[in-house]
């Protein structure tokens, strides 16, 4: 009984504790920028912290490589196994915070058939969009007619926010970068 | 009673009269149609730049002190790794001190993508963008573009040639047409978009499986080759990480008109 009660006291001082753990020095959750998703809320970068995420940048106009990022996205998924699967957040942030507005992005989920809660389509301010592509090592460019030039990764973060992998393999699994993703899920 | 108040408004006017001597300055640029060594479609469009003001000067490791004094989560003992690597402001002699090593009036150096981002909001600007940058280098003391003479191009390449270990003088070059001083000459600048102009330091991506990191229209071409100095900028922008830090790349500020 009185070990039980140790391991309770322990329990109520740890989680707080882990709450308020201050973030790592070498998390992108450093960067104070809001985005908003394509149901309209807005947060925090940083509340994405406490599960693995899969990052990208994308834009719903792009008709290239774009829908084959989001479709090798949903193939790393898959290669995921179910439980493990379901702890893995799904997150695309757009370089064109001209044209896609929440709506666009909504329209772009439901065609696409990217699913809440695990995918998340996400728009932010032009400055904060490209601080967010600096840290993530992205580049972009816009061009007179309004197209992108753009590098394309995937990017793995661990729950704290730090960059754990990252592949350049678009339109076919990358086994490293999958495995990356199953080890990720098994500790974070 | 009435001179206490005199005494106050006096003092406050006082204060108000001193800031602009304080206060970094900056000259308006007209910007419009500038034929960049990067075309803006990466064929032959020329950029089009929209009016802008700019910082007369680069910022100094004076000015980086006082950034760093209010804003002390930019300490060179406190930033977070993911903004700036181990060496930055790592030739000041202490985390709040300059020291032999930087002088008050030299343009400091050693400062991430993001810290030069910082220090520009606290004054109200950002980073120029690279074509804002080249439209503003291209000038010299008498021509707006003086791009096309053999000796404004002889003078800036030579500057390429001083070696990097010798102590960067202060700034305070000669003015150029639009007032603005040490665009050539004097460091490396960070811009805005330095992740935009997409010339790796070596070009595999433009070719084979790669290829398809580019969307639309594949990496930008550079023209103008014969303006080898601008390229060694974009070559140099395009070979950086945001949180590196060297030790001859510094930094100014825009502003929107």
């Amino acid at each position: 009984m009185k070990r039980l009660w140790i391991a309770c006291l322990s329990l109520l001082l740890l989680a707080p504790a882990f709450a308020a753990a201050p973030l790592p020095s070498d998390s992108i959750y450093q960067l104070g920028v809001k985005l908003t998703d394509q149901q309209g809320h807005s947060w925090p970068l940083s509340e994405r912290r406490g599960r693995v995420q899969l990052v990208t940048m994308f834009y719903t106009s792009c008709t290239m490589v774009c829908p084959m990022t989001v479709d090798t996205m949903k193939l790393t998924r898959k290669a995921i196994d179910e439980p493990a699967r379901d702890k893995l957040d799904l997150l695309a942030v757009s370089f064109d915070p001209a044209r896609d507005s929440v709506e666009a992005l909504r329209r772009y989920a439901d065609k696409r058939q990217l699913d809440a809660p695990h995918w998340t389509l996400a728009r932010g301010d032009s400055q904060d969009v490209r601080a967010l592509s600096a840290l993530l090592g992205l580049q972009y460019r816009q061009l007179p007619d309004g197209d992108y030039n753009h590098s394309t990764e995937l990017i793995l973060l661990d729950p704290d926010g730090r960059i754990i992998a990252r592949t350049s393999i678009i339109g076919r699994l990358d086994p490293t970068f999958v495995e990356a993703v199953r080890k990720a899920l098994a500790t974070g | 009673m009435g001179t206490f108040v005199m005494r106050w408004a006096w003092l406050i006017v006082g204060l108000g009269a001193a800031a602009p001597s304080l206060a970094a300055n900056y000259v308006p640029l007209p910007g419009g149609s500038f034929a960049s060594v990067i075309a803006a479609d990466n064929k032959t469009a020329p950029a089009q730049i929209a009016p802008f003001r700019l910082r007369t000067e680069p910022v100094t490791n004076a000015e980086f002190l006082a950034f760093v004094t209010a804003h002390p989560e930019w300490r060179r003992d406190r930033v977070a790794s993911v903004f700036a690597d181990g060496q930055y402001l790592s030739h000041w002699a202490s985390p709040d001190t300059l020291g032999a090593d930087a002088l008050p009036r030299q343009p400091v150096t050693r400062v991430s993508w993001f810290a030069a981002q910082a220090f520009c909001q606290s004054e109200q600007a950002r980073l120029p963008t690279w074509y804002e940058w080249e439209f503003a280098a291209a000038a010299d003391a008498h021509r707006p573009d003086a791009r096309g003479d053999p000796a404004w191009r002889d003078r800036i390449l030579s500057w390429y040639t001083r070696p990097s270990n010798t102590a960067l003088p202060l700034v305070g070059g000669d003015p150029d047409v639009h007032g603005v001083r040490d665009l050539n000459g004097l460091i490396w600048e960070w811009v805005d978009d330095f992740n935009a102009l997409l010339v790796s330091g070596d070009n595999r991506d433009q070719d084979g499986a790669d290829k398809l990191r580019f969307c639309g229209a594949g990496a930008a071409n550079l023209r103008e080759k014969e303006n080898y100095a601008t390229l060694m900028r974009v070559a140099m922008l395009s070979a950086l990480k945001a949180a590196d830090t060297t030790n001859n790349m510094g930094f100014r500020c825009a502003r929107p008109k």
